[in-house]
């Protein structure tokens, strides 16, 4: 079970129609690999966030399946086009079932 | 600037004789969240009279992916720690029942300016005080709860919390007066050679700073910016670990962290660096 998971996202709060804004999210987790060995050489279990997703007014913007190389704090940055104002909505897939979820509006400009 | 002219003259007779491998600092300007103006580069102050040309942050070491992490907060892996804290500094601890906030309030208010003089004197203990010195001195005596771990996440994320609203203000530790015992006992520290490799601190990040040691790239070692996030080890470091992670690697028996030692040797280096701005939580390698 993953402590002190949190998510941060940054993206601009206004946009023209049609802009194609940058937006930055970052989740603080250990994203423990599975390869690794506790001191007593038991397999330290796997515990990773395995998918996340950005959702645009229930359009999905990005789908990424995630796997245990991808380091400590998964970062993720892209870029969206934000045809009318709405909701980003951001969401992480833990491996223990957790569910982190992050809305962010947009208003036009 | 100076130092560059000087070595790029050297550089010609160097690689000509020995094959020195040189890596120059990047001149390059820090500003954190396109706000806060970093001194980075500047003008050596008394304490490095004779010793280094210019006081030059670590920042400058380092590459630009890594430099460019620490100029926005959000790409800083550092302020993760430092929000951490921020909810410790709300969080009632010990038998008094307070926390952080019950006295000092709103941190970025109470603590501004508070890194760039430590470590100080205490008139009351009688003693030169590190950050985390006094985050245990409170936790002790105000809160009565249990002091923390000196290297510890929690303490050095405190310390990370504390040091980020002092960003941008110039270091500015005293010297003199009740400290100058302790400083004479750090810069005495920061001179001996240590361990089978018998180097001292000056050995390293006074004569050969800019220099390569095997993958390394050698800075002037200031402290300014911690703590500091490494990404090798994907944490905060305090500046005792960094300095027992130094005299370990001259293969010597390193002092503990939070000894006076360890101590002195601070005030003494964050003496050298009086000029550069607070940077703490910088991101390193």
């Amino acid at each position: 079970m993953a402590e002190n998971v949190r998510p941060r996202v940054k993206a601009p709060r206004q946009a023209s129609a049609g802009e194609a804004v940058t937006i930055k999210t970052l989740i603080s987790h250990p994203m423990e690999s599975g390869q690794r060995k506790d001191s007593d050489g038991n397999t330290i279990p796997r515990s990773i966030i395995h998918r996340f997703t950005c959702e645009f007014n229930g359009e999905i913007v990005v789908d990424v399946a995630m796997e245990p190389a991808i380091s400590t704090n998964p970062y993720f940055e892209f870029e969206a086009v934000v045809p009318e104002a709405g909701d980003f909505k951001f969401t992480w897939y833990d491996d223990d079932g957790s569910v982190y979820e992050d809305t962010q509006s947009v208003a036009l400009a | 600037m100076k130092k560059t002219t000087a070595i790029t003259a050297l550089l010609g007779a160097g690689a000509m004789t020995t094959g020195a491998v040189l890596a120059e600092p990047v001149e390059d300007n820090l500003v954190v969240n396109g706000q806060i103006e970093m001194t980075t580069w500047t003008e050596r102050s008394d304490v490095v009279e004779g010793k280094l040309p210019e006081i030059i942050s670590g920042w400058h070491f380092r590459g630009t992916e890594t430099r460019a992490m620490q100029s926005d907060d959000f790409d800083n892996p550092g302020m993760i720690f430092v929000e951490d804290a921020q909810e410790s500094w709300f969080t009632p601890v010990g038998d008094a029942g307070k926390s952080c906030a019950s006295c000092h309030d709103d941190v970025a208010e109470s603590m501004k300016g508070v890194r760039a003089v430590y470590p100080k004197w205490n008139e009351d203990a009688q003693e030169v005080r590190t950050l985390e010195m006094q985050v245990n001195a409170c936790r002790t005596e105000n809160m009565e709860a249990e002091p923390l771990d000196y290297t510890s996440t929690e303490m050095t994320s405190m310390v990370a919390l504390i040091s980020s609203v002092s960003r941008g203000m110039p270091v500015d530790v005293a010297t003199d007066g009740p400290v100058s015992e302790t400083w004479e006992a750090g810069k005495e520290l920061y001179y001996t050679r240590t361990g089978q490799l018998e180097l001292s601190c000056a050995n390293c990040h006074e004569d050969n700073y800019g220099r390569m040691i095997r993958a390394d790239h050698l800075s002037q070692g200031q402290i300014n910016g911690f703590p500091v996030y490494r990404l090798k080890n994907t944490k905060l470091n305090s500046v005792h670990a960094r300095f027992k992670g130094c005299v370990r690697d001259t293969r010597a028996e390193t002092f503990a962290p939070g000894s006076p030692e360890f101590v002195a040797l601070e005030l003494y280096v964050a003496s050298r660096g009086n000029g550069l701005s607070v940077e703490g939580p910088s991101v390193r390698n």
